[in-house]
């Protein structure tokens, strides 16, 4: 467990009574978590059930028709503008599909996060940006363009994006999707060495329960028909005690609390 | 299922109906029930039970069927659902054992009541309440969109701006060299045509020399900067939409907000300079071909000597006409680069969204332009130059 590195449990991010809606549409309501310093955090939840919507309002991308975000005890939606991207620039996020910038090599990429926000030399902005794409397996690829390598790579490329000026918390909307399990299995090994390494908080979005239980150590569950989250905590002990048939029914990929689950379905 | 292949008569679904004693209706399906033939709907046997009630249970008898497919299929998730809002027992033993479990995979997770979209008809009102918020929306949009453009080109002039120099000298080479060719052969064709038009009235008074100041002075104050303009908004506007669009779907637009790297500096800032500046070289230029197209129906149909042409076109443009012309280019090149970044910045997540912003920044550019040009006839004959 990561609370040993730990010397406390601090919060870091702090969900308040978060409504998300488009227009009159409520996707999810009543949304309260915390999620700690040093956790790997996993938002889950069936299809549609507005898992990336709420990503969105985390990373300031979607204002939330109510309730706050907190970073530390700053609260993101009612700061000024400035005081917003100097929270973002602590954070990166990995998009689902690498949202890598087509009109600019992997180098470029890497590197504009860099020449932005410091005052770095080129030489140096190239040694890091070398380190952060071979920090992914992808070091020799500076060149290529976003649409002359695979999926996947493209995938790592915006790990490597994201991680370009060391952020405290990092966001991922579905990062294994479209990766074989090896490259998936890879990419969890990734995030556990980085939050030991860098101490980062970790935001991830994702269903894939081989990844999971690998990385998490905290979790909210959203449900698509109350529109709320209707569990949280690890998801292992999720596993072991929860009594909720949706939860398990998830968590087990259908196995255990399934006849249950038709029940509650049905009635 | 695949067994209708087999099949050599071309038999179609039927369905009989009998009914017990004791309420049971059981109905016989038999032939081969495929998509392709028309097959018994569920509707018509819901009119046919309708008939015979009361009814406890329908049954199924399927002895004669020989080959089924998705027809059948939705006959009978239709009657399973029919039976479950009436209270009638579906009792589907009687079935083959891969229909019943389709009709169990069909109707496990029942429907999601909200989740579909009322495609009903709205009634007139509320159609132009929808478009007026609509209409305002896209106002505060646009308002917005200029404010951020304001302040992006403060950060610019004061060297603090977020963009790449490489971006711009590669959208200036896009914008203005790339663009001669299209530009000459318009502006070539556009000075031979207000020639010939000229030359067929002019030559009945015997005025021919007069062509050269028609060409010269539409071309330098009307259609040079007119004609380039709407090329650009073609060419470029169409271009700087569907390019953000694309990033915009890619989630591109959002890993610049996300990293705090304004869009509008990065993106847009560039374009809009880009256009801006050439379009008033693009528009002298213009201005040289079209007069150059003149100058041609002039020597080879109208028998005018160099030097007359020459001449008469040198006393007849001022340079009032030439600036009102180059302001306007100017004006013209905000307008299309603003359109276009514009509509790019609003399109949808979606390959047709992005033919629709590209669509859409043309016929916005235009539309600005001619009006733009309307205000600008009405406001040199008004201060009288």
């Amino acid at each position: 467990m990561p609370k040993d590195t730990m010397n406390k449990v601090e919060p870091h991010i702090t969900v308040q009574d978060l409504t998300m809606a488009y227009g009159d549409f409520v996707i999810q309501r009543n949304l309260d978590f915390t999620i700690n310093r040093g956790d790997v955090f996993i938002i889950m939840g069936g299809s549609g059930c507005g898992k990336s919507t709420l990503l969105k309002a985390l990373v300031g991308l979607k204002r939330p028709a109510k309730g706050k975000v907190l970073y530390g005890n700053v609260s993101f939606w009612d700061v000024e503008p400035d005081e917003q991207d100097v929270i973002m620039r602590r954070c990166g996020v990995l998009y689902q599909s690498g949202a890598l910038w087509s009109s600019m090599t992997l180098a470029e990429n890497v590197a504009l996060p860099l020449e932005t926000y410091t005052e770095l030399s080129q030489s140096r902005v190239r040694e890091i940006v070398s380190l952060k794409l071979s920090l992914v397996g992808l070091s020799g690829f500076e060149e290529f363009y976003p649409s002359e390598i695979s999926g996947g790579m493209q995938k790592r490329a915006g790990l490597a994006r994201a991680m370009a000026l060391d952020p405290e918390i990092l966001f991922f909307d579905e990062p294994s999707a479209g990766l074989d399990p090896i490259s998936a299995r890879h990419l969890d090994e990734l995030i556990l060495e980085l939050r030991d390494s860098l101490g980062a908080t970790f935001v991830v979005v994702t269903h894939e329960l081989a990844s999971i239980f690998t990385i998490a150590n905290n979790c909210v569950f959203l449900d698509s028909a109350s529109k709320t989250m209707i569990a949280g905590g690890d998801p292992r002990t999720l596993l072991s005690e929860s009594t909720d048939p949706r939860v398990l029914l998830f968590l087990t990929r259908g196995e255990r609390g399934a006849s249950t689950a038709k029940e509650a379905v049905v009635s | 299922m695949g067994r209708f292949f087999m099949q050599t008569i071309r038999s179609v679904g039927v369905v009989q109906l009998s009914k017990s004693s004791d309420n049971i209706v059981t109905l016989g399906l038999s032939g081969n029930w495929q998509l392709r033939e028309e097959a018994p709907s569920a509707y018509d046997m819901q009119k046919r039970i309708e008939e015979n009630l009361p009814v406890s249970s329908i049954a199924f008898e399927t002895s004669g069927l020989s080959g089924w497919d998705s027809s059948l299929l939705v006959f009978l998730v239709n009657l399973s659902l029919y039976c479950s809002q009436t209270e009638i027992v579906f009792d589907d033993s009687g079935l083959p054992e891969g229909i019943r479990r389709l009709i169990m995979l069909a109707t496990a997770v029942p429907e999601k009541k909200d989740a579909q979209k009322q495609p009903g008809k709205e009634s007139f009102l509320s159609a132009i309440g929808g478009a007026t918020l609509k209409l305002a929306v896209s106002y505060r949009e646009v308002t917005d969109f200029i404010g951020s453009i304001v302040l992006s080109s403060i950060f610019f002039m004061r060297g603090r701006a977020n963009y790449r120099r490489v971006d711009l000298f590669r959208l200036v080479y896009e914008c203005g060299a790339q663009a001669l060719p299209i530009v000459s052969l318009i502006s070539v064709l556009i000075g031979l045509i207000l020639a010939f038009v000229g030359a067929i009235q002019l030559r009945m008074f015997g005025a021919q020399i007069y062509v050269a100041d028609l060409v010269g002075i539409a071309m330098v104050r009307e259609m040079g900067a007119m004609m380039t303009a709407i090329i650009m908004a073609g060419r470029t506007g169409a271009a700087f939409a569907a390019q953000i669009g694309t990033m915009q779907v890619n989630e591109e637009i959002d890993a610049f907000k996300t990293l705090g790297v304004s869009p509008v500096e990065f993106l847009v800032m560039p374009r809009m300079i880009a256009l801006i500046l050439m379009m008033p070289f693009l528009c002298i230029y213009a201005d040289f071909v079209g007069i150059l197209g003149g100058f041609l129906v002039g020597i080879g149909m109208l028998d005018l000597s160099f030097m007359e042409y020459y001449n008469e076109t040198v006393s007849a443009i001022s340079l009032t006409n030439c600036s009102i012309g180059l302001v306007k280019s100017l004006i013209f090149g905000i307008l299309i680069a603003l359109s276009g970044c514009l509509r790019g910045m609003q399109c949808g997540r979606s390959a047709s969204a992005v033919g629709a912003a590209a669509t859409s920044a043309v016929v916005t550019a235009i539309v600005w332009i001619i009006v733009m040009d309307a205000i600008f006839a009405v406001l040199t004959q008004v201060l009288g130059i």
